[in-house]
């Protein structure tokens, strides 16, 4: 069983690289582009388990230790 | 009098806390390795700047779980005195010890200078010595200092007197230009500038010295 999980900062938190990025790609020309948010991707696999399992242990991760909800937000995925 | 200094894999501000409580209050200090588990017989904890744990994740996310932080965490829960510099405010935020979050500078750099703070609350163990609304400089050197919290923990932190330095010129866009909170309790306190490195006249700089000497006073029942 493997999980992705994706881990981007809340909308309510101003995100100065995501800002930057933004700027970059209006310079190169793209300037339609009105907003870019960075964040991150997170792999795991995670074994032998049944996807109850996994999708109970990814949220109790997630919580804990690979987002911290206070500033970002988290979605997972089985796959 | 004893106090104890948090040595975490990557700690680098473990040393001038030590120098500074030591050699510049005299007191007695300790390192205390991320690993142990008891805190028995401190008085007061400093969790130290640097990269905890490489910063992996987010500042101080796997710091958090260090086996000592159980122990921290009892220590702040008896009311007695915790500070976090820099990394270790971080490490505070994560751990659910003082509220709020410190993310990325709002200019993507890394800042390391002299910044003049504000004192707004001298009413706590670790602000007496200074007079409220006094300046004074302290130097910083970090790249996610940012402190962001939601509207309700602002107004909170406002209402009970839980901003206890802010930034005369904000230098990295916290909200509220908060350079250091202590907990409701006023037993914990989170500060991203390094007093433990404005503590001798030979380095050029006394203003974070009263940041030690006021716990000192307050340990001793002085103040």
């Amino acid at each position: 069983m493997k999980a992705r999980v994706y881990v981007t900062l809340k909308k309510s938190i101003a995100d100065p690289q995501g800002n930057a990025i933004k700027n970059a790609l209006v310079k190169l020309g793209y300037s339609n582009v009105e907003d870019v948010r960075i964040g991150k991707l997170i792999e795991l696999e995670l074994g032998d388990i049944s996807e109850d399992v996994a999708k109970a242990q990814m949220v109790k991760m997630c919580e804990g230790l690979l987002a911290n909800t206070v500033i970002e937000e988290y979605k997972f995925e089985i796959v | 009098m004893k106090f104890g200094v948090i040595v975490f894999p990557g700690s680098n501000c473990d040393l001038d806390c030590f120098h500074a409580i030591r050699d510049v209050t005299g007191h007695e200090v300790e390192y205390i390795w991320h690993d142990d588990e008891e805190l028995d017989g401190f008085d007061c904890i400093i969790l130290p700047g640097g990269f905890s744990y490489g910063d992996y994740l987010r500042c101080g996310a796997v710091a958090r779980f260090s086996r000592i932080m159980d122990a921290v965490k009892k220590h702040a829960a008896a009311g007695k005195l915790v500070i976090g510099i820099c990394n270790g405010f971080q490490i505070l935020t994560e751990a659910g010890l003082l509220p709020g979050a410190l993310v990325r500078n709002k200019n993507l750099k890394f800042i390391c200078e002299t910044v003049p703070l504000k004192v707004e609350n001298n009413d706590t163990p670790f602000t007496r010595l200074y007079q409220k609304g006094e300046i004074i400089n302290i130097p910083i050197a970090h790249g996610e200092g940012n402190y962001v919290a939601d509207e309700e923990t602002l107004k909170k932190l406002k209402e009970n007197g839980q901003i206890l330095f802010t930034y005369v010129d904000n230098p990295n866009g916290s909200m509220e230009n908060i350079a250091g909170i202590c907990n409701e309790g006023r037993n914990v306190l989170g500060m991203m500038p390094h007093p433990e490195r404005a503590c001798e006249e030979l380095l050029g700089n006394t203003d974070g010295r009263r940041i030690f000497e006021s716990i000192i006073l307050a340990l001793e029942g002085k103040l």
